[in-house]
């Protein structure tokens, strides 16, 4: 499985999905890099203007805490962010992610990590390399067949590759 | 090749490495000896429920875009239940939709408006303890109350269900929750899981799996831990159960459920839990949860003398026929305030038919109740028991945030169906201890 190789963007607790995909932002269709444009925009609004292709989120407790919306995770991934490290997530948050195509690693050391640090993410393995500070951080790894469907793009892609495949 | 011995004691140590419930069940599914906390793992499932609002023309349409058949006919149960008995021309063509898409796929179980879809499922005989389910509905976890891991799976997720019979699990954390004690005569579960909302908040169990044990639990009714393992949801948990016991294969029985194991699916001994939390039953007082979340959650006391426009009995946690029991043992021989609202919609038509039978809807509507059609109406604010602008209800259903039983301006209690009798009597929050 190959590495996530990025700087990462890091806050703090409870994210919210009002904050990463705020009402209003996005409908569903159209326009999708537009929509992801609002990402954080009241929190920190060089965030969307700056994150670049391979970047990670990294956040503490109760990351993407809100409602189901898709769009959350959708917008990160959309504006180029390939992993989200976080203490804990919310529930939903966490599902979603995987199922539109983003990988979640739970890392109980996420709190140690700064804004720009250089990252490198290893989902199968679960170790996450902070080139910066020189550590090495653990997390449950996650396995081939999860990474597949992330590889995909998302669960829908995945299983139109998959039963198309197979039919 | 040959084994040495030291491998084969590893093999069978790992065999029985003691496991909660759920893991026990997740590792079956899985087709794993056993599994942990925080390990992400591919289940197929039992069953898998979906209704009528996020099933057929969601998770279904998306089904069709694939163009894959069902995965296994025997192990789909499509029910209606959101959008049903009114005249609304789009609800209506929801339900022709459903119809036609059932039709359409040779869709073996349907139910077709019999009751809340968390109620017809085990009443339809299709739960069953052991079992791993998804349901296409947050309040899917009223199924563990039997003894399941039962989850509410959104309809991107479920379409990959009808279409593979699989589902990924990140394996919850258990955490016992162990209510001890007797429960006060008028106070029921509900009061238990308002006051775990009140103590440790909507997001208190996070991706966690809760147990629910202790002599309360063991007393209480089959109905009643139902009411604990919905609940779960306003808790932020994966998931909530019971252990199975002879009320579980009793109650199962009773619906038709073949074959119940109440001995095999049990948590070892010497299981991990993250977390132990008690819950005093014995000195627990009614709760109220003040708008608009359930974690605002509190003695009855605090809200006692509140006005009220109106009070409502149902949705798939409190208008269960234990529900109305209880309702009708504050009312019997009383009369609610003139003029007030209070309404119910009984869970199911079975229950429904049964409290009919033995008089309880009779002690309800001579106190001056008004039994409505069962279903979910009233719960997500669609009907007559919808609230007005500005009015402020109490209801024995789970979830009381903005707008969500009501417009925006609406104000909504959450309480046992004791709680909810005793103040459509007085047409303001009060303690149903006064009249029991
Ligand atoms: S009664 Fe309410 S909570 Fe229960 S399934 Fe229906 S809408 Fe959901």
């Amino acid at each position: 499985m190959n590495t996530i190789n990025g700087r990462a963007w890091a806050y703090g607790a409870n994210i919210d999905t009002d904050a990463l995909a705020p009402i209003g932002s996005y409908q569903g269709t159209g326009d999708l890099a537009a929509g992801a444009k609002n990402c954080l925009k009241h929190m920190d609004p060089g965030f969307a203007e700056n994150v670049c292709e391979g970047d990670i989120f990294v956040a503490t407790d109760n990351m993407g805490i809100g409602s189901s919306r898709e769009t959350a995770p959708l917008f990160l991934r959309t504006l180029g962010i390939r992993a989200v490290v976080a203490k804990s997530f919310a529930r939903i948050f966490y599902r979603n992610a995987f199922n539109i195509g983003l990988p979640a690693l739970v890392c109980p050391d996420a709190g140690e990590i700064a804004m720009g640090d250089q990252l490198v993410v290893n989902p199968s393995s679960g170790d996450i390399i902070n080139e910066t500070r020189g550590t090495t951080y653990h997390c449950q790894p996650i396995p081939d067949h999860l990474m597949e469907i992330v590889g995909a793009g998302g669960l829908m892609p995945y299983l139109e590759r998959k039963l198309k495949k197979s039919a | 090749m040959s084994v040495s011995k030291d491998e084969i004691r590893l093999s069978e140590l790992e065999l029985r490495m003691p496991q909660t419930l759920a893991e026990k069940i997740i590792a079956k599914a899985a087709g794993l000896g056993s599994v942990s906390a925080g390990e992400i793992v591919t289940c197929q499932v039992d069953l898998a429920m979906m209704h009528d609002s996020a099933g057929p023309r969601q998770a279904g349409k998306s089904l069709d875009q694939l163009g894959v058949p069902i995965w296994d006919l025997d192990k789909l149960v499509v029910i209606t239940d959101h959008y049903i008995n009114d005249d609304d021309t789009n609800h209506q063509g929801i339900q022709s939709h459903a119809q036609d898409w059932v039709k359409s796929h040779n869709v073996k179980h349907f139910i077709k408006e019999q009751g809340i879809c968390h109620i017809v499922l085990p009443e339809g005989g299709h739960v069953k303890p052991g079992m791993f389910i998804v349901g296409g509905d947050s309040h899917s976890v009223t199924g563990g109350a039997f003894g399941t891991f039962m989850v509410g799976v959104g309809a991107t997720e479920m379409t990959g269900v009808l279409a593979t019979g699989e589902i990924w699990v990140r394996v919850p954390e258990t955490v016992k929750i162990d209510i001890t004690g007797t429960l006060q005569p008028g106070v029921a579960a509900k009061d238990v899981i308002l006051k775990l909302c009140g103590d440790h908040g909507i997001m208190g169990f996070n991706y966690q799996a809760l147990e629910y044990t202790g002599t309360a639990v063991s007393a209480m009714s089959v109905e009643e831990r139902m009411t604990l393992a919905n609940m779960a949801a306003e808790l932020g948990a994966k998931a909530g159960y019971c252990e199975p016991d002879e009320k579980t294969e009793r109650v199962l029985a009773g619906w038709g459920a073949t074959d119940v194991d109440i001995r095999t699916w049990r948590s070892d001994k010497d299981a991990t839990y993250a977390a132990t939390v008690t819950v005093d039953g014995a000195t627990l007082s009614p709760q109220v949860a003040a708008p608009s979340s359930p974690e605002n959650a509190g003695p009855v006391e605090a809200h006692a003398g509140t006005r009220l426009d109106q009070a409502y009995l149902g949705a798939c946690t409190g208008a269960k026929l234990d529900d109305l029991r209880m309702a009708a043992q504050v009312l019997k021989g009383r009369k609610i305030q003139s003029g007030f609202k209070f309404m119910i919609s009984p869970s199911s038509l079975s229950m429904a038919a049964e409290a009919r039978a033995d008089g309880t809807l009779q002690i309800i509507e001579d106190a001056g109740g008004v039994i409505l059609p069962m279903g979910c109406s009233g719960c997500i604010g669609i009907g007559p028991s919808r609230l007005e602008e500005n009015a402020v209800g109490i209801s024995s259903t789970n979830r009381n945030f903005v707008g969500r039983a009501g417009p925006r301006s609406s104000k909504l209690f959450l309480g046992s169906p004791y709680t909810v009798a005793a103040s459509a009597i007085k047409g303001a929050i009060t303690d149903p201890r006064e009249f029991l």
